[in-house]
């Protein structure tokens, strides 16, 4: 059923009148629909990778930064990494290089930075096991043992954007379904406009001997066809308005980064398909209750 | 072909039609007559399968059509050609496509069948008219259009309901003389019709039996006509 509709009979296809206001509804619904779906679709995805990226930041690493004056960094470093060795909970500490740390500050400064001349602290990645550490714990000791060391766990103040991220990214989805059934619905009226419309047509159809089925393919191609192209339409131009969006940068944080990568922009191509998936389903189901009510 | 049998019809008020029983043999040519409401076009309906009687049975090539679900019922619309009396057509679609819908809807392939189209065209003489739309068509035309729609299927049985109805002598009788030239090629033929001199013209050339619509029953008419 399905292939024959989709690829149809060019001559059963004109037995039923191309009915102007109908068509254009149907055309600027899935349109419309289509173009949300593909912004719902971007703020999924990107709310999906935020909070991946937030999660992994989370569980990876915490920052110990050395102030102190120049000829006693080196041994305040060495004293925090041993420290730090003996703390549990901690998986790896490492003191970050001139040029990591020049790479970090470069997007400031720029590029060509000589750190030397600056009184830039040494920076020390602490990465956490499962377990964590006891981050109060560790900050008594670290003041009795190196004064120069301040503790910075930022990361973990983002755990509840994680989750927020993570509920985003479910209204996204959430927001999908929506319009998916909010499409099925303005269809659904169109296809009983439609049908209503065209009792007379319907009525010479049987006269002649076609069947049910054949009466309503008739009108589900039209309208799976017409969902097709409106969405068509709708994405292309949802897909330009998600392109005319800033690039994702780090410096732009969260609103940066809303489009689609990789081979996220396939995820936007199945809209159309669904569309007309819809389509088809929801005029199916209209015209066999519509030719079963005009006997 | 199609039989009746004592079958009664009412829309619901008192009974239009009662105990009426007839055969249509194959190959018989039939008149239906009666005064204008006298339920001809009833009658023609509960043939082909449009209304179900409220009493008795109507049976068609030996099945009870009670019985049949829709798809079986457009079947059986396929093996029975009807020229409805309002002769409705699809008013979008060019008079060709008019007179091929049966073929359309029932999945044939036009390319083959453009030559039985032509053919059939040609008969009822409306090849100029071809691309014409059915508001633009004369009664006449009109008539001989539904005509050709009802036969291109090559059904076993023609039925016509005034198909006469608004057009002047020449063509009434144009028009018999297809009726009669289908059934000669052997088709089953009943023409519903209160036209007596179209009926009376007919004897001529066919033999035919008149039926006639009195008091809810059916009569066989005879010399009186
Ligand atoms: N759909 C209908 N509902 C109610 N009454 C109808 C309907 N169709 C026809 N009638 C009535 O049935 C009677 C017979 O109609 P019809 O069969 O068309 O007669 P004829 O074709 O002989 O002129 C008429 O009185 C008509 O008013
Ligand atoms: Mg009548």
């Amino acid at each position: 059923m399905l292939r024959n509709v989709l690829i149809g009979d060019a001559q059963a296809d004109r037995v039923v009148p191309p009915s102007g206001f109908t068509a254009q509804l149907t055309l600027f619904a899935s349109g419309a629909m289509a173009f949300l779906a593909v912004f719902a679709l971007a703020l999924s995805l990107a709310s999906g990778r935020l909070a991946e990226r937030w999660a992994s930041e989370l569980a990876r690493s915490a920052t110990l930064r050395i102030t102190a004056p120049e000829d006693q960094v080196a041994a305040q470093t060495d004293a925090a990494l041993r420290v730090l060795r003996q703390t549990p909970g901690v998986a790896r500490a490492r003191a970050l290089s001139q040029e990591e740390q020049a790479a970090l500050l470069a997007p400031w400064f720029g590029p060509g930075l000589d750190l030397a001349a600056l009184p830039v602290p040494q920076l020390i990645e602490v990465m956490e096991d499962e377990l964590g550490y006891d981050a109060a714990g560790l900050r008594l000791r670290l003041a009795a043992e190196v004064p120069g060391a301040v503790l910075d766990d930022h990361t973990r103040w983002r755990k509840p954007l994680v989750e927020a991220a993570n509920s985003l990214r479910r209204l996204g989805w959430i927001s999908v379904l929506l319009i998916g059934g909010a499409m099925a619905a303005m269809i659904t009226l169109a296809a009983n406009a439609a049908l209503a419309a065209n009792a007379q047509v319907i009525e010479v159809l049987r006269l002649v001997g076609a069947r049910d089925s054949y009466i309503a393919g008739a009108f589900v191609r039209r309208f799976t066809l017409r969902a097709l192209i409106g969405a068509g339409i709708g994405v292309a131009l949802g897909l330009g308005g998600v392109l005319l969006l800033p690039e994702a940068s780090d410096e732009g944080g969260f609103l940066t980064g809303l489009g689609f990568r990789g081979l996220g922009w396939l995820w936007p191509l199945l809209i159309p398909v669904l569309g007309a998936l819809v389509a088809f389903a929801a005029t199916w189901f209209a015209a066999r209750r519509r030719l079963k009510e005009l006997s | 072909m199609i039989e009746l049998d004592d079958v009664g019809y009412s829309y619901g008020g008192g009974e239009l039609l009662s105990n009426l029983s007839v055969r249509l043999a194959p190959g018989s040519f039939h008149f239906l007559t009666g005064p204008s409401g006298a339920g001809k076009t009833t009658l023609l309906k509960l043939c082909y399968g449009a209304l179900t009687p409220t009493s008795g049975t109507v049976r068609a090539f030996d099945a009870d059509m009670r019985g049949l679900d829709r798809d079986q019922m457009a079947l059986l619309r396929r093996r029975i050609g009807v020229v409805h009396q309002d002769c409705r057509f699809l008013d979008h679609l060019p008079l060709a496509d008019n007179i091929a819908l049966p073929l359309i809807v029932s999945g044939r392939d036009m390319a083959q069948e453009s030559d039985n189209l032509k053919e059939l065209m040609s008969w009822v003489g409306l090849t100029a008219r071809a691309d014409a739309r059915p508001p633009e068509l004369s009664g006449g035309e009109r008539q001989r259009a539904a005509l050709a729609r009802a036969v291109i299927l090559s059904p076993d049985v023609v039925l016509a309901d005034e198909p006469t109805g608004n057009v002047d002598w020449d063509m009434s009788m144009r028009l018999l003389t297809l009726l009669v030239e289908l059934n000669k090629m052997g088709k089953t033929v009943l023409i519903a019709s209160h036209d007596l001199a179209l009926i009376r013209a007919a004897k001529s050339q066919v033999q035919a039996r008149v039926l006639r619509i009195s008091n809810r029953r059916l009569q066989l008419a005879g010399a009186d006509l």
